[in-house]
């Protein structure tokens, strides 16, 4: 049975409605690249300021898991795009494939981000009265340090939605909701998925690779 | 958007495009070129944004209306981050950093 979307009264046709969808879609990541614009925004502000700082602090960082993290995320990003082309050719297994291979990498992604934030309490590199670093730099340091909390972890917040969004897809796929005709949910959460890549595509250069040739 | 499929090989040209610029900056960051240190990895960040936004989010094929709103978010943010660092890059001397936020600093972590 070919599932079709029902049209609300204000669209001409499903067609209009899915541009809606898509549109809005937009329009709510441009808030995400506002809010996620502040964070660049001071961290950039204080990069300028305490280079230095920021440069030692990042040399703590695992340049190895960021990049591996980074390479995760985006074949995740591929398996997303296949998962939307699957359910665009109505191909239901393979859309469970793709949906269920993306919640994996999206799994393996925030453990290995678990892997990085247990090593930094150890190392006392966390904002917070244990935080022990070169007292030089120690100030510019916690700077750095708390931008990089604050992001990634706004970031993996991020990650920690979208998995969700994908189960309720793998569901809704498992159910029969989606088909040729009808899979805008499987596109929109698929451009927020994407998003959230490009997000992480920025950080890890800024953070991970501040004046490492030193 | 949906009468527009796109060719998985496109998929895996982009994916693996992406994997080998990461391997890039990951490999220039070791490298001293200065401040094109820098330069090279914000370059590179941007092509691979560039090419998730072009190929993976579909905006190579989206309508106008779609394209214009993803160009005014980008384009606010550009504002937002050149119009600060205009302000931050002239300032001399011990007046870069706003001031309340190092105070804060300063009393919670006495170096």
């Amino acid at each position: 049975m070919q599932m079709t979307e029902p049209v609300a009264h204000q669209f001409d046709d499903a067609a209009q409605q899915q541009q809606a969808a898509t549109l809005g879609m937009w329009v709510f990541l441009c808030t995400e690249i506002m809010m996620f614009g502040g964070l660049f925004t001071g961290y950039t502000v204080y990069r300028h300021a305490y280079l230095a700082g920021f440069a030692a602090a990042s040399r703590h960082l695992d340049v190895i898991l960021g990049a591996i993290n980074t390479a995760v995320l985006i074949t995740s990003s591929f398996t997303m795009a296949m998962a939307v082309h699957s359910a665009q050719i109505g191909k239901r297994t393979a859309l469970t494939g793709f949906l269920l291979a993306t919640i994996l990498l999206g799994c393996v992604f925030l453990s290995i981000k678990g892997v990085e934030y247990a090593r930094k309490f150890q190392e006392h590199l966390v904002p917070g009265p244990d935080f022990q670093f070169d007292p030089g730099l120690r100030r510019q340091a916690y700077v750095f340090i708390s931008f990089y909390f604050a992001m990634t972890g706004l970031h993996a917040l991020h990650m920690i939605v979208g998995i969700g969004l994908l189960s309720w897809l793998v569901v809704g796929t498992m159910r029969g909701r989606f088909s040729s005709a009808y899979h805008t949910p499987v596109e929109i959460t698929g451009l927020y998925w994407h998003f959230v890549d490009i997000v992480w595509i920025f950080l890890f250069p800024l953070l991970y690779l501040v004046e490492r040739h030193h | 958007m949906t009468s527009h499929i796109v060719s998985p090989k496109i998929y895996v040209v982009v994916f693996l495009t992406l994997l080998a610029l990461t391997a890039l900056t990951t490999c220039v960051a070791f490298y001293d070129l200065g401040p094109l240190n820098t330069v090279a990895a914000m370059t590179i960040a941007v092509a691979k944004g560039l090419l998730v936004i072009l190929f993976f989010m579909h905006v190579r094929q989206s309508e106008h209306l779609v394209r214009v709103f993803v160009v005014a978010g980008f384009f606010w943010l550009a504002i937002l981050i050149v119009l600060t660092m205009s302000d931050f890059m002239t300032r001399g001397g011990d007046n870069q950093i706003p001031h309340t936020a190092t105070a804060i600093i300063q009393t919670r972590n006495p170096a």
